[in-house]
């Protein structure tokens, strides 16, 4: 089948993210009174991109080379040329991209058609499709993108889809500050990948990642990129992978640039699932195990990767650790989410592409699972985030209950049936065994136990107990087109761990482009029971503290929590996002808004006047003008015309008409005359 | 149909509309459209045939014109004016639509309008530095006229201000001109023989700054082929000069329309940040760098129109307000939804974002500018960072107002009529054309920076 099928993929593959970029821009086009058409558009074109994005899946089934992934390279278009310098896009398909591509589309479309229950009350029900369409083409076009400037572009597009959907409450003053406040920060890490990809591109005169041996990921451009030593002592392969780096840990949420995320939870339930938890923030992910050549240049020990294995540790650590204090339902999986980046940049920094796209497969599942069972329990209690006003709910809602479970379960690392303990299992291998050192490991460990504690303490709030502030409620069950993407994802949250068992590593062998085998030795292996069996420990420490302490969690919704009690001032501490907000007010946008201050000030208070200066100085040089032509010049002329004109008024009263007079000087003139004639005749 | 088309149909169009009857006063804006209209399409045709035939020699037009100063008449059109040529003629098309509703005196109106138009098409279509001149002339005075009698608040300090301006940098100009025609031998006016002469470099030096600046200061960039040739070391001396300007002209702009709370004025400190970017590429002296300001330039003229018409004239006409804080009230999404739709698409174009036209002049002014120093780019990154800030924050205030269900609700306002919609999607859809498929752009911008005029200054292999 797969034979048949790859002399269609250079066409067939566009259609993956132009249908739905498509169908968004239809519906941008639609009155709002036809939502309903549009809701089915977005769904129709998606299923479309599914299907094929399925059947290019199934192409990089084909046997390639052992050692050797499959790839196809649709042939670039030229956006741009100059002489002999272009800038080229266009797609790859990869195991790397075709897992994205089938994981996007798929859980995509069951968010899709969730939300048609969720929104159903919703006036701008239309919009809200048209934006989500745009984001699913966007997305795609960055998986499946084979370069990086087609890739950017696409980046920018997803960070603009992404800040419509989370200000789409707009009318509400959070929504509006996140939505802004999502969009900056990314792009504060956009501009670090903007100038490492053009220092990429002068370097290597190519944006392309593969090329028929020219591409930016093959042998030749890095060999000659890990050649140069530039700033610091770094290659330029390194400083450019720092580069993307840190535009990956923008859109990915990680620490210092994280802060955006779990505001970001102020937009619908469904923009939350599939673009703050399973898709869009897990691009940063991608993009580095994308550019992972450019990376890993000086083997697993190189600047970048440490840097990666680090930041994604302490991200994972400490959003685990804040998690555990917050009190909003939402706001708990976000930073659950940012945690989980984190175990995905630890995963790259020390075990490699496999290990880490695995976990951002299984977590996307189950992550889309845990935020869609979270507004199915914030639907049915009438839009109630607060997990200290729930309690209870396993009565009221027990399907929800069971799907949230299994993602609770998948996510806290409950060993062997579900896909979020074998994927953990493998980071936590990775990076038992990192070159670098254990700090990675260690971090790593601490935020697994804590993920089960926070999420066993959610789970418990919310689902058990007795319910805090009955009657005000009187929670419901969602409707059947709510549950089934729930069942669907939760299915997919437990299978997907039979392909990532050591038993039988599909997944990591397939993205590697070996052929499968199956080991069921490698389970027995020491190395192998050591860490199944600290999972094990961790799982069961978490939980188990977590029931101890919340267990019997008084019926009053106001008390405190237990564990402020036992922390006090460092649950505070934790509450507050460990004060992150406050710095960046204090040191960033306060200084910002006092230089927008000043500059503004100088505009107004010194050239504003100096320009009033200049212009009266010249005003004042006119009026000197002015008074000196008037004095000098015009009184000059003046008084040579008066005196003129009074000589011609003497001159004219001899003019008096008189004959006598006329007659006197008619003689005299005469006399005057004939004097004169006979002295000079003499 | 030939470029010259262009001038002609706008001069003619200015004549015709003051030709008509006092009480057919109001066809004056069809005139006006017909005219920018045959004005575009003569542009267009002329860019498409310089598609097709890249290698035939540019159309000119050459005949003398005051022999004993060796000055003529010489237009020309290469690639790079022909696009110029056609965004005059988009951005007229969309000028007249915006103003379709002008009440007051509309046949002098359009009159200056297509003045301005016609004295726009002859600076870019001169090859004689004297008649560049004139043509830049013409402008001023219009210019001052439909600001002085249709314009808002404050209008007669502000028309004045912008007319002494821009007689200021003509006066540098001329003197610029005159050294130039004095020191190349003073036989002619011709822009490539002015920039082939040989000059020493003492007196580039000096005239160079004086030419720069005459052009710089408010008549916006266009003939850098004038000034920048005339003095390849003066050039290569005030680069380092010219970058600096051009990054304190992206920050300070950003940070400036930060804090501005009219919505005009948040534009226009956005067009200082702009054109910060033009002045960039110049300064990098690269073709990456000349072509990213021939975009930024066509970019900038396309999104500065949009943001401008729907601020200055389709919200203005409605709400006769443009303080941000006022604004709040009329809660224009709600009650002008077209406009606040069209502003979001603008203010996505104008913080750069792929696909539309302005994300193709950045990255290409910012590959140029790595050529001449790649430290000032995370400089030009600061500035984009700080544009997304002041652009978001104007939208949401001007347009997306944060609201309590119990204030009062807004007055209602006549919804967008046909020729502001028009205009709107005319300037959104070239934007996205140029920034989804730039390559004929690009094809033509090149055409024009391998003349001759450009060798002395580019980085050649």
């Amino acid at each position: 089948m797969a034979e048949a099928l790859i002399p269609h993929l250079p066409c067939l593959l566009w259609w993956v993210p132009f249908l739905p970029l498509l169908a968004g821009g239809i519906i941008a086009f639609l009155p709002n009174r036809l939502g309903r058409l549009a809701s089915r558009l977005a769904i129709g074109a998606l299923f479309v991109a599914c299907v094929i994005a399925l059947a290019a899946f199934v192409c990089t089934l084909a046997p390639a080379e052992e050692g050797v992934p499959f790839r196809f390279v649709a042939p670039p278009l030229t956006w741009f040329t100059f002489g002999d310098v272009a800038l080229k896009v266009g797609l790859v398909l990869d195991p790397l991209s075709a897992a994205m591509a089938a994981m996007v589309t798929f859980v995509a479309l069951w968010i899709f058609i969730y939300s048609i229950g969720y929104m159903e009350k919703e006036a701008r029900f239309g919009r809200f499709f048209g934006f989500l369409s745009l984001f699913c083409g966007a997305m795609l076009l960055v998986v499946l993108a084979n370069s990086l400037l087609l890739l950017f572009m696409a980046w920018e597009l997803v960070g603009l889809a992404s800040y419509m959907l989370i200000g789409f409450y707009f009318e509400k003053p959070p929504a509006a500050a996140a939505a802004q406040k999502a969009f900056i920060t990314t792009r504060v890490g956009d501009m670090a990948f903007f100038i490492g990809m053009i220092w990429l591109y002068r370097q290597s005169g190519t944006l392309l990642f593969y090329d028929h041996g020219n591409g930016l990921l093959e042998s030749g451009v890095l060999t000659s990129l890990a050649g140069i030593t530039t700033i610091g002592g770094l290659t330029v392969s390194a400083a450019t992978a720092l580069l993307l780096l840190v535009g990956a840990m923008g859109k990915s949420g990680q620490v210092p640039l994280h802060t955006w995320l779990p505001d970001a939870m102020e937009g619908p339930t469904p923009v939350s699932a599939l673009i703050h938890a399973a898709t869009m923030v897990a691009a940063g992910v991608f993009l580095v195990a994308r550019t992972y050549p450019i990376f890993g240049i000086g083997g697993l020990q190189s600047v970048p990767l440490t840097a990666a294995a680090w930041i994604g540790g302490i991200t994972a650590l400490y959003a685990a650790l804040v998690a555990m204090a917050q009190t909003d339902i939402k706001r708990i999986l976000a930073y659950s989410t940012v945690s989980q980046l984190g175990f995905m940049m630890v995963a790259l920094g020390t075990g490699g592409v496999a290990v880490a796209m695995f976990h951002l497969i299984a977590h996307a599942f189950f992550k889309a699972l845990l935020f869609l069972s979270a507004g199915s329990v914030i639907h049915g209690c009438h839009e109630e985030q607060d997990i200290r006003r729930m309690g209870g709910l396993r009565a009221a809602m027990p399907k929800t209950f069971i799907t949230y479970a299994i993602g609770m379960m998948a996510l806290a690392g409950f060993p062997f049936v579900f896909s979020g303990f074998w994927s953990k299992e493998a980071i936590l291998h990775g990076a038992m065994n990192w070159p670098g050192g254990y700090g990675p490991f260690l971090l790593t460990v601490a935020a697994a136990l804590l993920t089960a504690f926070y999420m066993t303490r959610q789970a418990l709030l919310v689902f058990y107990g007795v319910a805090r502030q009955p009657g005000v409620h009187h929670p419901h069950e969602s409707s059947s087109i709510m549950l089934v993407p729930l069942y669907v994802l939760a299915a997919g949250a437990v299978l997907l761990a039979i392909v990532g068992t050591p038993a039988w590593p599909w997944f990591e062998e397939w993205i590697k482009g070996e052929a499968a085998t199956c080991h069921p030795g490698a389970l027995v292996k020491p190395d192998a029971l050591k860490l199944i069996g600290l999972s094990l420990v961790i799982v069961t420490l978490g939980v188990g503290a977590s029931w101890q302490v919340y267990r019997n969690v008084s019926g009053d919704s106001a008390a405190p929590d237990p564990m402020a009690g036992k922390l006090a001032g460092i649950w505070k501490f934790l509450e507050q996002a460990m004060g992150f907000d406050a710095l960046y007010e204090k040191t960033i946008i306060g200084p910002l808004a006092f230089c927008a201050g000043a500059v503004d000030a100088l505009e107004r208070q010194i050239f504003v006047p100096l320009m009033a200066v200049g212009e009266s100085c010249i005003k004042r040089f006119g009026r000197w003008t002015g008074v000196s032509d008037e004095k000098g010049l015009n009184d000059g002329f003046d008084s040579l015309c008066c005196g003129l004109q009074n000589r011609a008024d003497s001159a004219s009263r001899s003019q008096a008409g008189k004959p006598q007079g006329y007659l006197r000087a008619i003689g005299l003139g005469m006399s005057v005359l004939l004097i004169l004639y006979f002295w000079l005749s003499a | 149909m030939t470029p010259a088309w262009t001038i002609l149909s706008a001069f003619a169009g200015a004549l015709l509309v003051l030709l008509l009857p006092a009480r057919m006063a109001i066809a004056s804006r069809v005139i006006a459209l017909l005219a920018s209209l045959v004005g575009a399409v003569a542009a267009a045709v002329s860019c498409l045939a310089r598609l097709n035939n890249p290698l035939d020699p540019v159309w000119s037009f050459d005949r003398p014109w005051i022999p004993g100063f060796g000055i003529r008449f010489h237009l020309a059109a290469d690639g790079l004016a022909l696009t110029l040529l056609l965004l005059t003629g988009i951005v007229a098309i969309a000028g007249v639509l915006f103003s379709w509703n002008v009440e007051r005196r509309p046949r002098a109106f359009f009159a200056f309008f297509m003045t301005i138009i016609g004295g726009v098409y002859g600076v870019f279509l001169s090859r004689d530095a004297f008649l560049l001149f004139v043509c830049y002339e013409i402008v001023i005075l219009p210019k001052y006229m439909l600001i002085a009698i249709w314009g808002s608040t404050n209008k007669e300090y502000g028309a004045m201000k912008l007319t002494m301006y821009s007689i200021g940098s003509s006066a540098l100009i001329l003197i610029g001109l005159v050294v130039a025609y004095g020191a190349s031998g003073g036989t002619s006016f011709d822009i490539a023989h002015l920039a082939g002469a040989h000059y020493s470099p003492a007196l580039q030096a000096w005239a160079f700054p004086i030419l720069f600046v005459g052009f710089a200061v408010l008549a916006g960039m266009w003939p850098f082929h004038t000034w920048a040739p005339t003095g390849h070391q003066g050039f290569e001396q005030w680069k380092p000069v010219i970058a600096g300007l051009a990054l304190i002209g992206i920050v300070y702009g950003a940070l400036t329309a930060l804090s501005q709370k009219d919505l005009k004025f948040v534009i226009g400190y956005s067009s200082v940040s702009h054109m910060g970017f033009v002045l960039l590429g110049i300064a990098a002296g690269t073709h990456w760098g000349l072509r990213g300001a021939a975009l930024q330039m066509i970019s900038h003229g396309i999104i500065a129109g949009l943001l401008f018409g729907i601020a200055g004239r389709v919200v203005y006409e409605r709400t006769h307000t443009r303080d941000l804080t006022e604004l709040r009230e009329f809660d224009l999404w709600r009650t002008l939804p077209g406009a606040a739709i069209g502003f979001t698409l603008a203010t996505a174009a104008s913080m750069g974002l792929p696909g539309f036209s302005g994300f193709v002049a950045e990255i290409s002014v910012a590959i140029g500018l790595w050529q001449f120093s790649p430290w000032l780019v995370p400089v030009v990154a600061l500035g984009i960072v700080i544009t997304g800030a002041f652009s978001l924050r104007a939208l949401h205030k001007a347009f997306f107002p944060v609201r309590n269900a119990t204030d009062t609700p807004p007055s209602l306002l006549p919804p967008l009529t046909w020729p502001e919609i028009s205009a709107i999607s005319l300037l959104i859809a070239v934007s996205l054309a140029i920034g989804l498929y730039p390559k004929p752009w690009v094809v033509l911008i090149d055409d024009g920076l391998r003349s001759p005029v450009f060798h002395s200054i580019l980085y050649l292999p």
